[in-house]
């Protein structure tokens, strides 16, 4: 019963997707459209298929960039937002500094990434961590700080230590905030792994899409871009997940 | 002398506001002896709120003196309970586990207050609900929820701000009841309960003495001693003569003459 429940929601969705594929295949065959301007799907599916590209080693390639991209993310976005929520004078120290940094192109700083590090996964990782990190700090700090005062007061009551307070009340208490800006983040961490690759690199599906750009061979960009949105979903499930597990009292609609 | 828990000597409160200094509380002189239910009435902004805050210790009074459990209020006060307008529960715990948070923030093991808390769920008829998160209970049994949580490590003295406002009138009554039968009205060793309020029903019904406040700046008008006999039952309510309390309090509160 759930499984019937579960294809019905998703059929109109999947029925408008099948319907764009066979109009776009139609379309390519009757106007003739020729294969390095907009390939069919069918070429497309020959280009994912076929052996002419090894795509196992730039997928395996281009998903360690984004996962090490996306968890230095989380991770040091976490760090440094409850650093923030801890000390209004790391607070005053560091907010600034990183309004800052976030103002910055993180695109342009790519080519210097690259001076600095060389070719390789590490700077691509870096400018996918550099995009996806700022939302994490700020949806942390403000998750932290956004308790009821009488809650507040509750552990004042307790005489309870600050640490306790933020273990026990104030980081559960920013789990929905942080993992909306997870959300983010792991579509930064897609978009940084890959414009890290066309500035330079030798591998990836980045590399694919840019090699393709001097041998016309569209089929094979668009084979690039299919796994490209493959790993993106992947790592969006991931957050949804976490999402289900740290929050369930969130998004249960039946408890709404 | 310990038979006083709580003396206030002329405490008076100002906080600078944007516009200039507010004076919120004004030579408020008040004593509570042991097991004694007194309720706070006033209108809004009189500062029975942060009176009863003020007693906690968890906001300083700019003058005069606070004494509670003959020790000098100067930091939150040990062993007291607290309830809110709002149940404050962490939605992400389930009910036992919101019971049990006092335990945890106070450094004890909350293994240790199992049965305790269960015995407080039983009795205000959430045994059932242990294992549920707070939104899948309704406003009434969230604010008993919060009550076994300021019940949990026994305290000797209850400050409830204002805890059933935010229901219905029905579930309010009902809660009245529930309130006077956990906190054992006859028994020797029932709480101390502070009760902040703006209905003149609920505080004559549960009180012993209603302390009526007048706002701007917030002082005492009147303190009513309420000499309805206990235990107190529906049919206490629907007397004359607490009908006539209600009325002179009503009388006090509004400077109108009602007859």
């Amino acid at each position: 019963m759930k499984r019937v429940k579960w294809v019905l929601e998703r059929l109109p969705a999947l029925s408008l997707f099948a319907l764009l594929l066979v109009l776009w295949q139609f379309a390519v065959s009757v106007l003739e459209v020729r294969e390095y301007l907009l390939p069919s799907p069918a070429q497309v599916y020959a280009a994912l298929t076929g052996d002419d590209i090894p795509w196992s080693r730039h997928i395996w390639v281009t998903a360690v960039e984004i996962f090490g991209a996306f968890t230095i993310a989380a991770v040091a976005g976490v760090l440094l937002g409850t650093m923030i929520a801890w000390s209004p004078l790391i607070s005053r120290a560091l907010l600034p500094f990183l309004v800052f940094v976030n103002t910055l192109p993180k695109v342009a700083i790519a080519p210097l990434f690259l001076i600095w590090m060389g070719y390789g996964i590490l700077p691509n990782m870096l400018i996918g961590a550099l995009i996806g990190f700022f939302p994490v700090v700020i949806n942390t700090a403000v998750g932290l700080s956004q308790i009821e005062s009488d809650l507040i007061d509750l552990g004042r009551v307790f005489n309870a230590p600050k640490w306790k307070v933020f273990a026990k009340i104030r980081i559960p208490n920013a789990y929905p905030y942080i993992l909306s800006a997870l959300k983010i983040t792991a579509t930064s961490a897609v978009v940084g792994a890959i414009v890290g690759e066309f500035v330079a690199s030798q591998r990836g599906l980045g590399y694919v899409i840019i090699a393709t750009q001097s041998s016309m061979n569209t089929s094979v960009a668009f084979a690039a871009l299919f796994w490209i949105s493959i790993t993106g979903l992947i790592v969006f499930g991931i957050v949804a997940m976490l999402t289900r597990i740290l929050t369930p009292w969130a998004n249960n609609p039946d408890h709404q | 002398m310990s038979d006083q828990v709580i003396q206030l000597d002329r405490v008076g409160m100002i906080y600078q506001a944007d516009s200039g200094p507010v004076e919120a509380l004004s030579d408020i002189s008040l004593s509570v002896k042991r097991g004694e239910f007194v309720a706070l009435v006033g209108p809004s902004g009189c500062g029975k709120s942060t009176l009863l805050r003020i007693i906690a210790g968890l906001r300083p009074a700019t003058r005069g003196s606070v004494v509670v459990n003959g020790q000098q209020v100067t930091k939150p006060i040990d062993a007291v309970g607290m309830v809110f307008q709002a149940s404050v529960l962490l939605k992400w715990r389930s009910i036992l586990d919101n019971v049990l948070l006092p335990a945890e923030l106070a450094g004890l093991n909350p293994k240790k207050y199992h049965d305790r808390a269960y015995d407080l769920l039983r009795l205000t008829g959430l045994q059932d609900f242990a294992q549920k998160r707070p939104n899948e209970l309704s406003g009434g049994m969230q604010q008993r929820a919060s009550l076994c949580r300021a019940l949990l490590l026994d305290p000797p003295l209850l400050l409830m701000d204002e805890p059933f406002g935010a229901l219905d009138a029905m579930t309010r009554d009902d809660m009245n009841l529930e309130l006077l039968r956990v906190w054992g009205e006859s028994s020797e060793t029932r709480k101390t309960i502070i009760f902040v309020t703006h209905s003149i029903q609920e505080a004559v019904f549960m009180a012993d003495r209603v302390v009526v406040m007048s706002a701007r700046p917030g002082r005492i008008a009147e303190i009513k001693p309420i000499d309805l006999p206990r235990p107190r039952t529906v049919q206490v309510r629907a007397t004359a003569e607490a009908g006539q309390l209600s009325l002179e309090i009503f009388e006090k509160l509004t400077g109108r003459k009602t007859m």
